[in-house]
């Protein structure tokens, strides 16, 4: 196999494509009138981040799942807890604004008549810690987590399970009051971020830039990793961890190392989320989530980046529609997703192009190699 | 005829003066009552109480219904039906004089009232209501029921009801200063055999002054009372224990089969659960609707449909979804995950997204009392229950043909199909088996929990820690595993409480599985990393 450029056509067309989003949503947003057939309304502008946002989500999942074979069911946990550290951060910008006016303590603190502020909220009014704890948090819960469950050889539906009992205890732990988040109703009511007002418009066209910013930065990163010998590596143990242990390498050095990427990637998509919809609470957690991200990877094309950032925004645009206009079908569409692509479309639906793609390639006299992914085994 | 009945009266008034002559306290308090003053009142009351007359616990009574009267300085008692009676005889007394009065009391007396009836009815020829009597001098430690209490322990049989006025007299020799150090040191004996909380809190109030001895034998009692008390609570935790693991049991032994023979992980199992539930719902629905005298069968009736309907859901899962997913384990979990999805919102399409209402046999409802322990009937029937099925699935695993196939197919699926075994089948009869026994468990659970779509959600994830902790290389380890974890719950619970004690016990199996990653009774051999 030899080694991938780092921007092949595909890179190059996803990239282009955020790069036009970032500008064209902005721009539909402020130029055009609002009756008009192209004008972007205003409460489509954050709904269109949060869909970018998990789109980064599932870039996370497809890295470890694609490309090494790891079956996270707990990236929602990860997720979730780049959220928080957000939503701490914006809970303390509130700052006297509460309803019970508090100078220090978030609303919630003074209705459970805490008197202090628990060591653990210390320094997230400092917008660059939170922003460290937006990425070390998830990063050193995936790296505690791997560092066991690799180095004793816990692989396939057994890792499956022990990352969704992970979120599990997370999500329990979060509902409850004495762990200091808020409890049932997670951290809401935020006002501004870093002094701009997030109700304003322009704060929100700000942040949708960042999403697709942050998005196209996330692309790049695992699309450099994968393209590295590191990427060559990982492909390997995906497709024969035996063996790759037989030639020499430290298989649970690389699993490790990718799945620690995967969680800070997937704590800065938690944290991008935040405050564009304005509340972070335990149902973040729950294992069905965390499902639902593997199906918007399955759907768009596994082990293919991009495939998860398609699968991401055509499952979460469906999602919208379906809840708006056919509500009690929704669960029948998103169950019968999983088992249509599983079943019919293994390789999602970039895969499938690919694959069409290639097949017209060759009828023609051929000029190059195809390049497409080997069908992953287990 | 008025001068007879002048002289019939006179007669009468005599035999009272009469008796009054030689009587007793009882006698001597009476005309108290008739003074209209609450203290006399009082006074009359306890003296009347603890005269032990045949006719004290009438008077007790009366003076608490206002039925007590007083006419010139004679009581008389008005039965409620209406028939006046001379308090002194216990007579029918004629025309009622004309100026009778209710002898009045206030919250004071009506408390001394309270007080003096309790001693009064520890000699009620109702064994229930001697029993109340005793239980109520227990709490109130009134010194002046002693003498009625000696009366009762003195003439009682029924062994229970003896205890108990013996407790209660503990109770008042324990608190009183003028008791010999004997009676008392008994006293904390009979209190230390009654081993409650209540003697706990009693023997903690015996008064400074008391001697060294009785001081140290009250601790001591307390003390053992204590430990006593701690160990029929851990008792009942542990019973509350293998209760919930039996219920977990049941609810992950079926994964745990189809999980063995197939090495999958079929999401959709907490959903075979739910679909017995809502059998269970639907038959008792039609036997209230059509044979209401059979609703105590319901259970029974339900079980084998669930297992039918759970079964032939899961045979068709099997034969439309999962067979082409063979050897890709991580597809099959999101196929089988997409499933459950449809099934939920099947189920809440037509019956609602609310709980539904499954009724309980009478003969599930109640509790058998062991010691200090209380095991609610449907809790032990679910534990029997699950040892039913788990013995049953035992012997079909061990002594039927396909027992015999499932297990090869386990252990090895190409050397078993090799020996002519067709894989495909058995994974089809397997995961319908598993599935049935899924809904038979659901028939359980009906009886213990909320019926509702989201039944099997809540179950899924305990299912698949009770599999991966018990590991797949056979069914003890799911018995195994589920008695631990449930058991392990409830000891935890007391300490850590209900979340944090969930909490904790994810995180050790976590833990364990980095230990074991193939679970406590793991499958060795080649065919293991097949």
């Amino acid at each position: 196999m030899k080694t991938q450029s780092l921007l092949d056509r595909q890179a190059v067309i996803v990239l282009s494509l955020l790069g036009l989003a970032a500008v064209l949503v902005p721009v539909l947003n402020v130029m055009t009138a609002p009756g008009s057939a192209l004008h972007i309304s205003d409460h489509l502008v954050p709904l269109l981040g949060k869909y970018l946002s998990f789109a980064l989500l599932a870039l996370s999942v497809d890295l470890i799942w694609g490309f090494c074979g790891i079956l996270s069911l707990g990236h929602g946990a990860f997720f979730a807890l780049g959220g928080y550290a957000m939503g701490m951060y914006l809970m303390r910008q509130i700052g006297p604004r509460g309803v019970y006016a508090d100078p220090i303590l978030p609303d919630f603190m003074v209705f459970l008549n805490w008197k202090d502020l628990p060591w653990f909220w210390y320094g997230f009014d400092w917008f660059p810690y939170a922003a460290i704890m937006v990425l070390l948090v998830p990063g050193a819960l995936a790296f505690v987590f791997g560092w066991f469950a690799f180095r004793s050889r816990v692989t396939g539906v057994y890792l499956s399970i022990i990352t969704q009992a992970m979120t599990f205890a997370l999500m329990l732990a979060f509902f409850r009051n004495d762990m200091g988040f808020g409890g049932n109703n997670g951290l809401t009511d935020f006002k501004e971020i870093l002094g701009f007002p997030l109700q304003s418009e322009s704060t929100r066209i700000v942040l949708f830039v960042l999403s697709a910013v942050a998005l196209a930065a996330g692309y790049l990163l695992c699309r450099w990793i994968v393209t590295s010998k590191l990427g060559k590596v990982l492909v390997a143990v995906r497709d024969a961890e035996s063996r790759t242990r037989f030639l020499g390498y430290r298989v649970e050095h690389y699993k490790l190392a990718v799945f620690t990427v995967s969680a800070m990637l997937a704590g800065l998509a938690g944290a991008l989320y935040v405050p564009q919809v304005g509340i972070i609470n335990p149902g973040e957690f729950a294992p069905a989530n965390s499902i639902e991200v593997v199906i918007w990877v399955a759907v768009g094309g596994r082990g293919t980046l991009a495939g998860a950032i398609l699968g991401a925004l055509v499952v979460n645009a469906g999602k919208t529609w379906f809840t708006g206009a056919l509500p009690e079908f929704w669960l029948f569409a998103l169950g019968g997703l999983f088992v249509f692509v599983t079943l019919l479309m293994p390789r999602g639906i970039l895969g499938t192009a690919q694959d069409a793609w290639t097949r017209a390639r060759a009828r023609l006299p051929s000029r190059s190699a195809p390049n497409a992914l080997p069908h992953a085994a287990e | 005829m008025i001068s007879l009945r002048n002289i019939l009266q006179a007669f009468v008034l005599l035999l009272g003066m009469a008796t009054c002559a030689y009587a007793g306290p009882y006698e001597d308090a009476l005309p108290k009552f008739a003074a209209d003053s609450y203290s006399d009142t009082e006074a009359a009351l306890g003296a009347v109480a603890g005269s032990g007359h045949p006719l004290s616990l009438s008077v007790v009574e009366a003076l608490r219904d206002g039925r007590l009267l007083a006419a010139n300085g004679q009581i008389f008692i008005r039965e409620p039906s209406g028939n006046l009676l001379n308090a002194v005889t216990g007579q029918a007394f004629g025309p009622a004089p004309q100026n009778l009065k209710a002898v009045r009391i206030n919250n004071r007396v009506r408390r001394a009232v309270e007080a003096a009836m309790g001693g009064l009815t520890l000699l009620s020829s109702d064994a229930g209501a001697r029993m109340d009597a005793a239980r109520a001098v227990f709490r109130s430690r009134d010194a002046a029921a002693l003498p009625t209490l000696q009366q009762a322990i003195a003439k009682e049989t029924h062994a229970d009801v003896k205890q108990a006025l013996e407790s209660a007299r503990a109770a008042i020799l324990l608190n009183q200063a003028d008791v010999s150090p004997t009676d008392r040191l008994a006293a904390i004996a009979s209190l230390r055999s009654r081993g409650d909380q209540e003697a706990v809190a009693l023997l903690s109030t015996l008064p400074a002054g008391a001697p060294p001895e009785v001081a140290e034998a009250a601790s001591q009692a307390a003390a053992a009372i204590r430990s006593r008390l701690e160990l029929w609570n851990a008792a009942q935790n542990v019973w509350y224990g293998i209760s919930l693991g039996s219920v977990l049991l049941l609810a992950a032994i079926g994964l745990a089969i189809t999980f063995g023979t197939m090495g999958v992980i079929n999401m959709a199992h907490g959903e075979m659960v739910m679909i017995g539930a809502y059998t269970t719902f639907v038959v008792q629905e039609l036997i209230r609707a059509y044979a209401p005298g059979m609703f105590g069968a319901s259970l029974f009736i339900a079980l084998p449909l669930a297992f039918l309907v759970a079964g032939s859901i899961g045979v068709l899962i099997e034969r439309t979804v999962i067979r082409f997913l063979y050897g890709r384990p991580l597809e099959t979990l999101l196929a089988t995950w997409g499933l459950s999805l449809i099934l939920q919102q099947t189920v809440r399409t037509i019956f609602g997204p609310t709980n539904r209402e499954v009724g309980t046999p009478a003969w599930m409802s109640g509790a058998l009392e062991v010691g200090s322990l209380s095991l609610t009937y449907n809790r032990v029937a679910i534990v029997v229950f699950a040892a039913t099925v788990f013995v049953t699935l035992l012997l079909v695993l061990r002594y039927t043909s396909l027992g015999l196939y499932v297990r090869a197919v386990t252990q090895n699926r190409r050397m078993a199909g090799s020996m002519g075994i067709r894989t495909n089948r058995i994974d089809a009869l397997a995961f319908g088996l598993g599935s049935g026994v899924a809904g038979i468990a659901g028939v359980a659970l009906s009886q213990i929990d909320n019926v509702s779509p989201n039944l099997g959600q809540s179950y899924i994830i305990d299912s698949f820690m009770v599999v991966v902790f018990g590991g797949v290389g056979n069914l003890w380890g799911t018995l195994v595993g589920a008695m631990t974890l449930g058991v392990a719950n409830k000891l935890l619970e007391p300490y850590a409480g209900a979340v944090l004690g969930k909490i904790v016990l994810l995180i050790a199996i976590i833990l364990f599985i980095q230990r074991r990653p193939r679970g406590l009774f793991a499958l060795k051999g080649r065919a293991v990393e097949a």
